[in-house]
């Protein structure tokens, strides 16, 4: 190969990079860079700079820049050497601009021209690098200033230029689809390009269009099959072959738009079935890339309409990816699983012990993935088990972002397929008390408003019971410190609302808790609004039920300070818990009735028992309200205020600015889309005021209202929870769910399949699985109920697949171990006795297996030695750990023999060398010995290198 | 499409990064940083790859693979397939290696804009344009070819013992 990995640079730069190398602190670096760009500065703006030295000092500037040092001032210096005539030059200016600007950056302008000019060069390198610049610096705006060159080099004889003009075309239509769209054909015919690499670019472009829109190019399915078939059959140039894969990358974006075409369209899915059966056999999968188009494959087959052999090979292959040792693969299979699963929903059977492997294993990345799977088969059965490994997980994790989004699905979950209202209540406590302050406010909400409505049945016994139960995890949930504001919100809430309610609790305990709550937290507005308005109802509903109200001097003193408070809201609420103090049981029980929060309240809004009132005063001659609509001058702004008609009236004068439309219409709203979604803010308390608030009824019992009405939900039809979910089988299922499911797993598998179990129970103790793990499989997959149909199917399958099936016994039957267990009946070692006459009969199934695995190996090395890519594996595995301390001077490869170590001894290691290296070993030496000499590797030690990265 | 291709040494230096969507410095500093963060924590023999939503907002995984001083990371969106990425950080790799004969952390330090001529023969606008090595050296060797012709100054050494040679 002629080009050479020499080092282009000067001195300087080379310091540059090493004395950045053995900066010892962030601020040295910063230091060394500050100083780079003083000297670049100066340099840079130098008249007749060479352009050799030019080039330097942008790469230099480019780097520069890589280490987060703002480069700007030499911007224009790049722009200036893309209009440069020397390629090397010009390519240099492209580079840098594509890394320095944007595509709305101002001196964007300068380059255009250049592009335009450039893309029309005989030189197809400029045009490359034209085209190159396109991509990233052409906007909305400028596409049409270099469109029609762009599709003039679509037919560019050089089959490079072609590819990148395509690449860039698609990027054009990325940024602004209208501009291009009447282009979009060139994509199909470049499809039928003599070059399979043009052939190839064109497919990503197609997979964008397909995604958007599959109708208009269901007519080249055909195409794509027959390019697929051709593909794997080798028919292309040897050149695209890839690990021995006929061009992978290729099948892998041809499989993609296939399973985007064949989705739910079982004719175009025909056309696909032999072609992707083809590759289920052809795939050679001891190498990486050929699993990756098997796993491609399996998501073309989850994808397009099911066919049953298909499937079968489907779950053959991830079965062999969940069985590897390769975390990759395990997490490719997971994923396959998660994709499967969704069209034959038995077959995560077979390998839930795996899964539940690979949820205990600590790589996280596959721990994520596997609770995604989980979440996908969640069920009514299952749900406990699978959202409290969540709730753990979650509590132990701590990035935000990812403990958000599963605390939602756990919310999700719960939601939709809680057993009981009790345990909703306890997931959502726990949700809450860990991931309080990342959860959605609706789901707050939500859980209000199931404490406030029961279970919807008529069974109010029940209802009390969870609220008591409620209030009393909450009093006890209080002692603990620090907890998230949304769940106090909750707590304050319901303690207002049912703390009294069952007389367990005396007023004024629930009330001593809430002034702690509204002193502990006297950060939050909103937690003490919330606490005020709790003890304003717990005292209304003691003065309804006639007892006598002793304040508690610190309630006196938080409501005293509140009435000072800054905030209005707060402000408000202390008053209004003076005033209903001082009110008798009668008022107080109309304006604060117990247990009303589900009750709707009529508004009236036209105020008609104002009538009296207004007629009077018209009597004695005031002026009859006018609407504002009908007064001069006020039409354009009098819509959104019509609710304030009456304040205006009555007062004369309006002090406080024009409310925002928002709150008022809000008010109409939630009733029409209460009923689709169930999740709804609850309105706040401003627009109510402002509907209610007249003149004549005092502000307390309109306040009084507004602060019940807080948390009431109008015209809510719908319980929490999705449409999905069933109450009635629930609740059967929440006492005797695990014992019942067990043993009808137990009845069922045995009369089925009673070899079955012999096999299981012989292998058991070989495979060592702890019992643990078995019960959490049987409660993870037990709730489904196809098994019975599973070994029958198996059994007639070829014979490749019955060590698979015989596999798939153990987890199955593993259920019934577990749920056996549950009910001790047969203690295991019975279970092995029973087992042992069996043993012999079943180690052939074993064997097989273990001797295919055992093949497997040696194949791997294998092909290694022919591809040398596991040589690398090795090679890094290998490396000594050394290496992580040294500096960055370190080689990444280069000899891997040992004795370098001593390089700096002379030259017989150099003739070592010479024996031991490759082709061109002296230049890997003088190299070598270069980065020595220039002192960049400080380590005495020869760093490790690693020979033939790849050969 | 792929969204970002980075490379930085086991110490967090970066040592190429190229986003295919414009990003200021600071914030690409700052995924630089947090890359390094997650890469650092993860285990021995666990998967190449990551959940980098986190990190690089919705539908955005991230793969990447250690080669003795280095990470290649590359951050892409589900339209790729993990297992490929994989292959075509290898690719990457191996182009690189022929490309410099035993490809060490400072032919790459050094030969900043050559790493970019192959990353761009690569990944193209943020899509995969070439994935055979040898078309890539191909074309990578013809532009240094045509730039050397090119170019009337041919003061640059060629070589490191050319440069030593001085």
């Amino acid at each position: 190969m002629g080009s050479q990995g020499g080092f282009y640079q000067s001195k300087e730069f080379l310091d540059l990079v090493k004395s950045i190398g053995e900066a010892r602190s962030k601020a040295e670096e910063d230091r060394i860079v500050l100083n780079e760009i003083e000297t670049l500065k100066r340099r840079i703006s130098e008249p007749d700079i060479p352009k050799r030295k030019m080039k330097e000092y942008i790469i230099r500037l480019v780097y520069v820049e890589m280490l987060g040092h703002d480069a700007s001032f030499g911007y224009i210096h790049a722009v200036k050497m893309t209009h440069d005539d020397s390629l090397l030059v010009k390519r240099t200016g492209y580079l840098a601009v594509t890394l320095f600007l944007n595509e709305d950056h101002d001196l964007i302008i300068l380059i255009v021209n250049t592009i335009q000019k450039d893309l029309k060069s005989d030189n197809y390198l400029v045009v490359c690098a034209a085209l190159n610049a396109v991509c990233k610096l052409i906007n909305e705006e400028t596409i049409p200033a270099v469109l029609p060159q762009v599709v003039e080099l679509l037919g560019h004889p050089k089959e490079a230029v072609r590819k990148k003009a395509i690449m860039a075309l698609h990027r054009f239509y990325q940024k602004s689809p209208s501009s291009v769209s009447h282009l979009v054909s060139n994509f199909r015919k470049r499809l039928c390009d003599n070059d399979p690499g043009v052939m190839g670019a064109t497919l990503c472009p197609l997979f964008d269009l397909i995604t958007i829109d599959v109708n208009s190019y269901k007519d080249l399915v055909v195409s794509f099959v027959s390019i697929l078939k051709q593909v794997a059959e080798r028919r292309l140039p040897k050149a695209y072959d890839y690990h021995q894969m006929p061009a992978p990358f290729i099948q892998i974006k041809l499989l993609k738009i296939l399973a985007l075409l064949g989705s739910g369209d079982k004719q175009a899915s025909e056309n696909m079935y032999t072609v992707v059966g083809d590759l289920f056999r052809k795939c050679d999968s001891s190498s990486n890339i050929g699993n990756a188009v098997l796993y491609e494959c399996i998501c073309c087959v989850s994808s397009i309409y099911p066919n049953a052999k298909l499937l079968e090979s489907a779950a053959d292959v991830i079965s062999r990816f969940l069985k590897s040792d390769s975390h990759n693969l395990k997490y490719m299979g997971i994923d396959a699983l998660g994709r499967l699963i969704k069209i034959s929903p038995d077959i995560a059977e077979q390998h839930q012990l795996a899964v539940i492997d690979c949820l205990e294993d600590p790589d996280d990345t596959l721990k994520r993935k596997t609770f995604e799977l989980l979440y996908k088969m969640t069920k009514s059965t299952n749900v406990e088990v699978i959202v409290d490994r969540m709730i753990d997980y979650m509590i132990s994790i701590n990035d935000n972002h990812y403990k958000t989004e599963i605390a939602s699905r756990c919310v999700e979950l719960a939601e939709q397929f809680a057993p009981s209202n009790q345990w909703f209540i306890q997931t959502m406590n726990k949700v809450f008390e860990h991931a309080g302050d990342l959860v959605n406010i609706k789901v707050a909400h939500n859980l209000m408003r199931l404490i406030a409505e029961g279970f919807g049945e008529d069974d109010d016994s029940a209802d009390s019971q969870l609220r008591s139960s409620a209030v009393e995890s909450y009093l006890r949930i209080l002692g603990e410190p620090k907890l998230p504001s949304v769940f106090l919100q909750v707590i304050c809430w319901v303690l207002g609302e049912y703390g009294t309610a069952d007389g367990k609790f005396s007023a004024s305990y629930i009330t001593g808790k809430l002034c702690d709550v509204a002193e502990a937290y006297s950060n939050d507005e909103t937690v003490k609004a919330y606490a005020v308005t709790a003890l304003m109802k717990i005292y209304a509903f003691e003065i309804a039920a006639r007892r006598k109200v002793d304040l508690l001097p610190e309630c006196q003193s938080l409501m005293e300070e509140l009435l000072a408070s800054h905030s209005t809201d707060l402000q408000q609420r202390a008053y209004e818990l003076q005033a209903v103090i001082g009110l008798d049981a009668h008022a107080v029980e109309c304006i604060m009735p117990s247990d009303a929060s589900c009750e709707d309240i009529e508004v009236d809004k036209g105020l008609s028992f104002l009538n009296g009132y207004v007629e009077e005063s018209i009597e004695k001659g005031a002026q009859p309200y006018i609407p504002e609509s009908e007064r001069s001058g006020m039409l354009n702004i009098s819509n959104f205020r019509n609710q304030d008609h009456h304040e205006a009236s009555s007062h004369g004068l309006r002090f406080e600015a024009y409310e925002l439309p928002k709150p008022t219409v809000q008010s109409r709203i939630p009733p029409a889309s209460l009923a689709s979604t169930e999740l709804v803010p609850v309105p706040e308390p401003t627009y109510l005021r402002e509907s209610y608030q007249t003149p004549s009824v005092t502000s307390v019992s309109s306040d009084a209202g507004s602060s019940e009405l807080k948390l009431r939900l109008d015209g809510v039809q719908k319980k929490w929870g999705k449409p999905t979910y069933a109450p009635a089988t629930s609740t059967s299922n929440s006492t005797a769910q695990k014992t019942v499911n067990g043993v009808t797993q137990v009845e069922g598998a045995s009369s089925t399949n009673s070899r079955t179990r012999e096999t299981y129970d012989s292998r058991k103790p070989q495979v060592e699985i702890s019992p643990e793990k078995q019960k959490l499989a049987a409660s993870l997959f037990g709730g489904s109920s196809k098994t019975e149909k599973r070994p029958a199917t198996g059994h007639k399958t070829s014979k490749a697949s019955t060590h698979m099936v015989e596999k798939s016994h153990v987890p199955k039957s593993s259920m019934e171990v577990a749920s056996e267990k549950t009910a001790p009946v047969q203690p295991p070692p019975d279970l092995l006795d029973l087992g042992e006459p069996t043993v012999t009969s079943i180690a052939p199934f074993v064997d097989p297996f273990k001797q295919l695995e055992g093949l497997l190996d040696p194949t791997q090395v294998g092909s290694a030695a022919a591809t040398k890519s596991p040589d690398i594996m090795a090679l890094y595995v290998d490396t000594p750990a050394g290496i992580h301390n040294k500096d960055d001077g370190d080689l990444l490869s280069g000899l891997s023999n040992p004795s370098v170590t001593n390089m700096p001894g002379g030259t017989t290691t150099t003739q070592q060398e010479q024996r031991s290296k490759g082709p061109n070993p002296k230049d890997s030496l003088e190299k070598d010995a270069l980065v020595r000499q220039m002192g960049v590797n400080p380590s005495s030690q020869n760093p490790n290198l690693f020979r033939d990265l790849l050969g | 499409m792929i969204k970002a291709v980075m490379v930085m040494n086991t110490q967090g230096k970066p040592r190429l990064a190229k986003f295919y969507e414009y990003l200021p410095v600071e914030k690409q500093q700052e995924l630089i940083r947090s890359v390094f963060a997650v890469l650092c924590s993860r285990a021995e023999n666990v998967s190449n790859f990551i959940e980098a939503e986190s990190i690089f907002g919705p539908d955005s995984r991230l793969v990447y693979k250690h080669f003795a001083t280095l990470y290649f990371v590359f951050v892409f969106d589900s339209s790729e397939n993990e297992l490929a990425v994989l292959d075509l950080i290898q690719v990457f790799v191996e182009t690189l290696d022929k490309c410099f004969k035993n490809v060490c952390e400072l032919d790459i330090v050094f030969n900043y804009s050559k790493m970019h001529t192959i990353l761009d023969e690569i990944i193209f606008g943020g899509q995969v344009l070439e994935t055979s090595s040898t078309e890539v050296m191909k074309a990578v060797e013809e532009i240094s070819k045509l730039e050397a012709a090119s170019n009337a100054i041919t003061l640059i050494p060629k070589s490191a013992s050319g440069w030593r040679s001085r």
